[in-house]
């Protein structure tokens, strides 16, 4: 009767501690490597290699060297100023005679707006630098998202990534169309 | 009397452990969403450069990657190679890699597929534009730079 005893029982409530911290290392350990990364479309390949006239009023020509140096239009550019130079060009606010011609257009959703014929024309060394050209390709990136938004708030009083409906994207895409082209590579500096 | 021994001799309030199970459960469902496995081991070295104006990357079972980059070990010089899978690759095999991927895809997912260019920041151009001009023949036209979500770049 006095021996009758029970199974000593363990002390469990220290497993919740053990459980957080185990959550708690994993948290500071796992990186979510979410891939994030600059989206761009290649042109399909052209079999002849007849070059398309375009008008050199409507072309903004970016070239990097092999010594990762920038040429904009012509003149030595850079990288803090490539962003507002770029859409300086492609929106031609004062109708200079030397940026690019607009056309007016009627777009669903957004009326008569004038287009602008502008194309951002990218060449590049065979030895220029990975990371410059990702600086250059967001710099540019930045500018037309820039231009995007302006136009969506502008219009729609969001900016353009909040917009909802796709309909609305595609008619502030259609007014500034992401017009990067980028020529086939130089191989000036003789760096592979 | 009796009564205040007996509070006295008292065993400690038994804590339910129940739960526990549960939340383990819940962890390891948690992690198991969250992470993501990395199905081929680098060969190459690869420092991603930063950008700002980077989007993330929807649909990963759509996107097929090509390293480039210097290779780790050092016997295979310093050269940057391209990798794809598991092994180093030449510029030619990159047609014959998109076909695969291509095939391992179902037929209304194709147009949607994306290539995942992860190089090294200090790549040349060179070896980027032959792949570029890769998958323009190969008709793998949607691509992304890889790149660090950066706040300020420079």
């Amino acid at each position: 009767m006095i021996n009758k005893r029970e199974v000593p029982e363990i002390n469990a409530a220290s497993m919740a501690d053990i459980a957080f911290l185990l959550l708690i290392f994993f948290l500071v350990t796992v990186t979510m490597d979410v891939d994030t990364g600059i989206t761009r479309k290649l042109p399909p390949p052209v079999e002849d290699n007849s070059s398309v006239d375009f008008n050199q009023r409507n072309i903004f020509e970016v070239l990097i060297n092999s010594t990762n140096q920038l040429l904009v239009e012509g003149k030595p550019g850079n990288l803090a100023t490539l962003k507002d130079e770029t859409k300086h060009f492609f929106l031609n606010p004062d109708n200079d005679p030397n940026l690019p011609e607009k056309k007016l257009e009627q777009i669903d959703l957004i009326g008569n707006v004038y287009v602008s014929k502008g194309v951002i024309s990218l060449k590049n060394d065979r030895g220029t630098s990975y990371e410059i050209y990702i600086k250059v390709q967001n710099e540019l990136t930045k500018a037309f998202q820039e231009m995007r938004d302006e136009l969506a708030t502008e219009k729609f009083g969001t900016k353009y990534d909040k917009l909802v409906d796709p309909l609305k994207q595609e008619a502030v895409q259609a007014v500034i169309p992401m017009a990067i082209s980028e020529a086939e590579p130089e191989d000036v500096g003789k760096t592979k | 009397m009796g009564r205040f021994r007996d509070s006295k001799s008292g065993s400690m309030p038994k804590i339910s452990t129940a739960s526990l199970p549960d939340i383990m459960f819940i962890l390891l469902c948690f992690f198991m969403v969250s992470t993501t496995m990395r199905e081929t081991t680098l060969i190459v070295k690869i420092r991603l450069p930063g950008a700002s104006e980077v989007q993330k990357l929807e649909r990963k079972n759509l996107v097929s990657f090509i390293y480039v980059g210097q290779p780790i070990k050092g016997t295979y010089g310093t050269e940057s190679r391209i990798q794809l899978n598991d092994q180093f690759a030449t510029v030619q095999d990159i047609q014959g890699f998109v076909a695969i991927e291509r095939e391992a895809r179902d037929e209304a997912d194709r147009r949607l597929m994306t290539t995942s260019i992860k190089a090294d920041r200090d790549t040349r151009m060179g070896i980027i534009s032959d792949i570029k001009q890769e998958l323009r023949k190969a008709g793998a036209f949607k691509i992304n730079y890889s790149s660090r979500k950066a706040a300020k770049i420079r």
